[in-house]
Order: structure tokens, then C-alpha cells, then sequence
């Protein structure tokens, strides 16, 4: 066995066992489900029935509706302002000119108030067309038949006259995540990088190693099993994903799923629980409607190539930093600046991916990796034309294999440099010396 | 026959000269004393000769041919003077990953870790967390894993900074018995009662410079000052004496120096003419202590070394 797979599979060994990996790969699928899950039944269980009584006079001669679980009517002639909580109604409804108010000990929550006056506008009107001698079964049809008559959708065009739909919403959402999970595993795993050169340093084992292995095959070895490490989160994150909803279909129960759908279909009803619901049903959505051929490869390329560009020159600032926390924060700002920004550039290519922004940022090795995400899930050529994604690529290895070598000289002397603070321009100095 | 020869190196850095043309050979299987005080250049040197640094000029030949750090690495074996382990790594595995570095095998590494775990005691370590260990217990397993793979070159830098006295003679024994079986050792250092009793041969360097080359026996002699010690019965009156003059009396003895021109011999006579009662007479050699002082007295480097600072920064390596 080579040396460097020697180093390679002691650093992937040693942070997969390490309780804290265990517990995070476990736990981030359960958490992200114990959220949606959670955000699901706080919105169906917190919902509260309310029962309002409809005293019989003239003004309610319409005949009021229940249909939402969330508000029931009941015609009630009887009831009046000392009686109506012992008879089991949350209120009841008092006409007052032009206001109708529901008279109630405890308040009644804006969703119910909104449903009230929907259902009481909605019985006026049907009361109004049949005055007018308009039947509500012809008026329905006809609205059904104008509202589904035209659909608004945007169809691509390439050069050899082939056409295809656009599917934005789904761009931006795939666009945004693959950028975002490249900008988060880029930070995390590029400290882990720098955390485990500065333990090596600090420990003081770095010269015992050095004196069996090339410094360069020592930052390599650090920098590939973590990697290594990288991926098999990844993957035993979206191995957990998929058993864990496919056994949540299982295990919850019918009405749940039943009342998740009609919330699905009722804007009404608060975001979260449209969100989770739409996560639930997205499957077949997603599957159809997304150039995922080119930008699942195209993802793994990106966040290997970000991570190795960006895995070394943090390797080589975990090789100055002496006992100081501190320093290590100052020294990292230059390596973390470049990767925030383009998180902010991210944000305006997934709505304009063809933008001069996008282009350069796109290219330049320092941000092509989470920039090229947004552009890429307009697919190819829509968001980007091959040659730029092409042209782009090159440049990433291009880059990786310049920080690489730029880091190795930065490493090979700073891990061996004791009780000194070392400055940006020193390390320049190093650079220029031969080896 | 020589397994290393040091021609001119020289290795500059911004702000000094480090190792400014020092050449020396080592033979083999001797023990070699890398002598000089902090910042005097020793652990460049010593990086050099472990193939960490490239020299700027002059080369090294290892065992006959020119030194290739790649291919000898595996026949020299460095326990630096700043080192550790990781801490979160288990004894065992730790040992065993060093070694396979060296170019061990799985199943050979593993032979050589039971037998001299067996050796030093250590087998009930194995499952041990390094974090869980004392100082001299990591340097024990530090130790191991410097001599684990038979390397024909073992440097010690500063081996027994921190060890108590019973460990620091098991680490000596085994020194010994390495040396006994042909392997040449090199020890770094600023101690120099360690270096006395160890080594066959020392250089001393200060300020990137080689100032001093030779046995043992023959630097004590080359810096000898012709002082003797005499012990009396009773303490003797003095009168005019040509041959010598006292330097310092205490307990009925005397420290003299013999002056130029004349013998011991012609001390003795001066007394046992005066009837005086000798009851010891020896030569004081110079310490190494001593010699080292008197050679890099004066300079900013010496007055520091002076001071004791033991355990210091490597100030040399930059």
C-alpha cells in the first residue's frame, strides 16, 4: 500500500468512527423529517373547530355553508349573549347595518374571521344570482371552463429549432439548493481540513510525519479522506432520506394524508405545512422536470473541484496558525470572503442566469462552483452553453491544482515553524523559494 | 566506514544562516554527539540529513551513495525534539500506522510492536488512548515507534528532555544494545553530562557553523589545562616552586597547574622532597560543559544557552 493511501485511509477511518460523525449523519435526516413531520401535525392538531350559531332572522335568509372542518354553522334561534357558551357554540352572529359582528368570550383566530366572511359573501352571492334569475350551476360551469381555457408556460428554443418547456419555479428551487449544500459542505469540510493541520501541529507530530512521508503527501492524504468523508455523508444522508419518507408513507395514517392533500389544495392554510406537504408529493414533479442527467454529475464535479480548491489553501492556513484560535479566524477571512461572496452572486444567477454576473462568476474558479449550480439547473444550453460549462470545468482544475501547489509550498514550511506569527506576506516569501 | 558524510551544506533562510558550510562524517555504528547551543543550527542540520529540507549547497552521501531521501528514509529513524502523537488515536494503532509509513508491512509491523512492547512493558497499553498517557510513557511509545522498523541511522533530538531518571537509563540501555548491534546513532543535544557518558565522537556547532571535531577523549585533551588535583594527609606548607602554580585549595587538596616545560612527575618530587604525605593525585580533564562554554563564550546565543533554556522554541529552524 502507497504511503499517501496510508494517510488517505487513517483519515477517513478516524472521522467516521468519531461519535460525533455517527450522530450527525444519523440525526440530520431525523431532524430534517422530525421538522416536516412535525410542522405537518402542529398545523393539523392545533386546528380548532369552531361552532357559530346563526340566529334565524331575515338577514341570514341564505343558507350559510360548512364546508371547512374549521367553522361550523348551525341555525339557532335561541341563543343569544348569556347562553350561547353553555349551549356549546364558540359565538354566534349578530348583524349590526352593514357590519356583522361574532360575538364570542374567547377571540377568534384570523383564518376562522377570513372563513366567516368568505362563506357569508359567498351565500350572499348565490342568494343575489338566483334573485336575478341566474342559476349557480350555469355560472359554475362557465367559470370552470374560463379558468382552465389557457395556461401561461415559457418554451425554450434552441439553435436547431427544437423546442422545450422551461420549468423556472423548479430551476430556481434546484438551482439555490445544489449551491447552498456546495457553500455548506465547502465551509465544514474545509475547517475540518484546517482543524486537523492545526492538530497535527499542535500536537507536534507533524515533523515524526514528515520524516517518513513528503509533507505534500501528508496534506493530500488529509485533504482526499476528507473528502472521502464528505461523500459518504452525503450519501448515507440520502440513502437515510429515502427510507425514512418511504416509511413514513407507511406509517402515517390515511386521514393524515388525506387532510395533508386538501390542505395542498387550500392557499388558505399556513405556509408551512404547503411546504412539507408539497416536499411529500414533490417526487414525481421533480423527477419529470429537471435536466438532472447533467446536473447530478455535474454537482459531484463541482463540489469535488470547490472542495480541493479551496480543502488546500485551508490546509495551508491550518500550517501557520500557532496555539491562537484567533489567528486562525483572521487568517481565514480571505479564504471564506471569496466564498460567501459567491453565495451572494448565486442569488441573483438563479434568476438571471445568463447575466455578465453570472457569466464571471461562473468562470472564475474562486465562485464557479456555487455559481455554476444556479446556472446549471436551467439546463444546458438554456442556462449555460457548453463551451462556458467546458471552459468553466477546465478552469476549476486548473485552479485546484494551482492552490494545491500554491499550499503545498505554504504547508511544507509553515508545519514546521513553531511559536512565530506568521503574516500574508511572508507566506508570499516562502512561495518564491525554491525547493 | 562512514554512513554519512555531511560536504559543505549550507542552508540559508531570510533572516539567517542556519547551516553556513559545515562538513563532518559519522561512523558506523558509533554514537555521535550533535552538540551546540539553541538557534546554534542543529535541528536544520539534522532536517537536512532526514531528507525534511533540501540543502542550498554541498551534499550528503548516505552509506556510499548520494543521499535520496525517498529510497533511506526507510533506514533512518528521527524522534524530533518537537514531537507528539495524535492524541485521540489508540496506542496500538498508532504505532502501526507509524510504521507502515516507514514502509513496514501490516504483519511485520505488527511482529516488532508485540516484541518490544514486550521489551519495554507496554503491552497492556495497546488500547489506550496516547491523551491518557504521561509524558514519559508517550516518550517510551515515541521512542518504539523511532526504532520499530531497524533503521540503520537513528537521531535522537533532545531524547530525555522530561523523562525521569529510570526511564531515561531503560532509553539509554537500549541505545546501548542498538549500538552493539551495529546501528549508528545520532544525538542531538545541549546537555552535555548526557553526551560525556554516551557518545564516541561530538561535533559542536554554533551560529550555523562547525567550531569543534573529534572524540571524546581527544577534544578532553585537546582542552586539558595541565591541572591536577593532590590530596595530603596533612595539608603542606608552600614555599617557592617553579614547576607549578595552586590554583585552589579546599580539604587538604590542592588544584594545581603544572607550568610549561615541566611534568607531573616534577610536582611530586616537589613534595615527597617536603615530606608531605600525597594520598591521591589525578589529572582534572575538562568537562564538555566547560569546553563548550569557554568555545562559544561571549556570543548572545552562548548567554542564552547559559541561562538554561532547556525546552526552547526552534528558533534554529528560521
Amino acid at each position: 500500500m502507497s504511503k499517501i493511501s496510508i494517510i488517505i485511509k487513517r483519515e477517513y477511518l478516524t472521522r467516521v468512527r468519531r461519535r460525533a460523525f455517527i450522530v450527525s449523519t444519523f440525526l440530520f435526516p431525523i431532524f430534517i423529517l422530525l421538522f416536516i413531520v412535525g410542522s405537518v401535525l402542529i398545523t393539523v392538531k392545533s386546528k380548532e373547530v369552531s361552532k357559530i350559531a346563526v340566529p334565524n332572522d331575515n338577514f341570514f335568509k341564505f343558507s350559510l355553508k360548512s364546508d371547512s372542518s374549521s367553522v361550523i354553522f348551525q341555525v339557532d334561534s335561541t341563543v343569544n349573549q348569556s347562553n350561547f357558551d353553555e349551549k356549546g357554540y364558540t359565538g354566534f352572529l349578530k348583524p349590526a347595518r352593514d357590519t356583522i359582528f361574532i360575538v364570542s368570550r374567547k377571540q377568534i383566530d384570523l383564518e376562522s374571521m377570513d372563513h366567516v366572511e368568505h362563506q357569508l359573501s359567498k351565500a350572499y352571492e348565490n342568494s343575489l344570482l338566483e334573485e336575478r334569475g341566474i342559476k349557480k350551476k350555469v355560472l359554475d360551469s362557465v367559470t370552470k371552463v374560463s379558468e382552465n381555457a389557457f395556461e401561461v408556460k415559457n418554451r425554450l428554443v434552441n439553435a436547431t429549432g427544437a423546442e422545450k418547456e422551461a420549468n423556472t419555479g423548479l430551476a430556481y428551487g434546484i438551482g439555490f439548493g445544489s449551491g447552498i449544500l456546495i457553500y455548506i459542505t465547502m465551509l465544514i469540510f474545509g475547517a475540518m481540513v484546517m482543524r486537523g493541520v492545526m492538530e497535527e501541529k499542535m500536537n507536534r507530530i507533524a515533523e515524526v510525519m514528515v520524516s517518513s512521508v513528503r509533507p505534500f503527501q501528508l496534506m493530500m492524504g488529509k485533504i482526499v479522506g476528507i473528502a472521502a468523508v464528505g461523500l459518504t455523508q452525503f450519501l448515507m444522508w440520502i440513502v437515510l432520506i429515502i427510507i425514512l419518507f418511504s416509511a413514513l408513507q407507511l406509517f402515517v395514517s390515511p386521514e393524515t394524508m388525506h387532510h395533508i392533500q386538501d390542505v395542498q389544495h387550500n392557499p388558505a392554510v399556513s405556509q408551512n405545512a404547503t411546504v412539507a406537504a408539497n416536499l411529500m408529493n414533490a417526487k414525481a414533479k421533480l423527477v419529470a422536470g429537471a435536466p438532472w442527467g447533467i446536473i447530478i454529475p455535474c454537482f459531484f464535479f463541482y463540489f469535488l473541484g470547490g472542495y480541493l480548491f479551496y480543502a488546500a489553501l485551508f490546509a495551508s492556513v491550518g500550517s501557520v496558525v500557532n496555539e491562537d484560535p484567533q489567528e486562525a479566524q483572521s487568517l481565514m477571512l480571505p479564504i471564506t470572503m471569496p466564498i460567501i461572496f459567491s453565495f451572494l452572486i448565486l442569488s441573483t444567477t438563479i434568476s438571471h442566469p445568463n447575466s455578465p454576473l453570472s457569466f464571471w462568476g461562473s468562470m472564475i474558479p474562486f465562485s464557479s462552483p456555487i455559481v455554476m449550480m444556479g446556472r446549471l439547473s436551467y439546463g444546458v444550453p438554456e442556462g449555460v452553453p457548453w463551451w462556458q460549462l467546458f471552459l468553466s470545468m477546465a478552469l476549476l482544475v486548473a485552479g485546484f491544482i494551482f492552490t494545491t501547489w500554491f499550499a503545498g509550498k505554504i504547508y511544507r514550511t509553515g508545519i514546521l515553524l513553531y511559536g512565530k506569527r506568521v503574516t500574508w506576506k511572508e507566506m508570499i516569501k516562502w512561495l518564491r523559494r525554491s525547493s | 566506514m562512514a554512513i554519512v558524510e555531511l560536504h559543505h551544506l549550507k542552508k540559508y533562510f531570510a533572516t539567517q544562516k542556519a547551516v553556513d558550510d559545515i562538513s563532518f562524517s559519522i561512523e558506523k555504528g558509533s554514537i555521535f554527539g550533535l552538540l551546540g547551543p539553541n538557534g546554534a543550527g542543529k535541528t536544520t542540520l539534522i532536517r537536512m540529513i532526514t531528507g525534511i529540507f533540501f540543502p542550498d549547497e554541498g551534499e550528503i552521501i548516505f552509506n556510499g551513495r548520494k543521499f535520496h531521501p525517498l529510497d533511506d528514509i526507510i533506514n533512518i529513524g528521527y524522534m524530533p525534539e518537537e514531537r507528539g502523537l495524535y492524541k485521540k488515536m489508540k496506542i496500538g494503532e498508532q504505532a502501526l500506522y507509524l510504521a507502515q509509513l516507514k514502509g513496514l508491512s501490516r504483519t511485520d509491523a505488527m511482529a516488532k510492536i508485540k516484541e518490544w512492547f514486550t521489551k519495554l512493558e507496554m503491552q497492556s497499553w495497546w488500547n489506550k488512548k496516547v491523551e491518557d498517557l504521561s509524558k514519559g510513557m508517550s516518550q517510551k511509545l515515541q521512542f518504539v515507534t523511532t526504532v520499530l522498523h531497524e533503521p540503520k541511522l537513528i537521531i535522537l533530538d533532545e531524547p530525555f528532555s522530561g523523562l525521569d531518571p529510570v526511564n531515561t537509563n531503560i532509553i539509554k540501555d537500549e541505545i546501548y544494545k542498538l549500538s552493539k548491534k551495529g546501528t549508528t546513532i545520532i544525538f542531538s543535544t545541549h546537555r552535555m553530562e548526557q553526551v560525556e557518558e554516551i557518545c564516541d565522537h561530538i561535533v559542536l556547532v554554533n551560529k550555523g557553523k562547525k567550531i569543534l571535531d573529534g572524540s571524546v577523549k581527544q577534544v578532553k585533551q585537546d582542552f586539558k589545562e595541565n591541572l591536577f588535583s593532590i590530596g595530603f594527609e596533612q595539608e603542606p606548607s608552600l614555599d617557592g616552586h617553579a614547576a607549578f602554580e595552586v590554583i585552589a585549595k579546599k580539604d587538604q587538596s590542592f588544584v594545581v597547574k603544572i607550568k610549561d616545560g615541566y611534568k607531573p612527575t616534577d610536582v611530586l618530587k616537589y613534595f615527597i622532597q617536603r615530606n608531605a604525605d600525597v594520598l591521591a593525585f589525578n589529572e582534572i580533564l575538562p568537562s564538555l560543559n566547560d569546553i563548550f562554554i569557554k568555545l562559544v563564550e561571549g556570543t548572545a546565543v552562548s548567554r542564552q544557552f547559559l541561562r538554561e533554556e532547556s525546552i526552547g522554541q526552534n528558533a534554529d529552524t528560521h
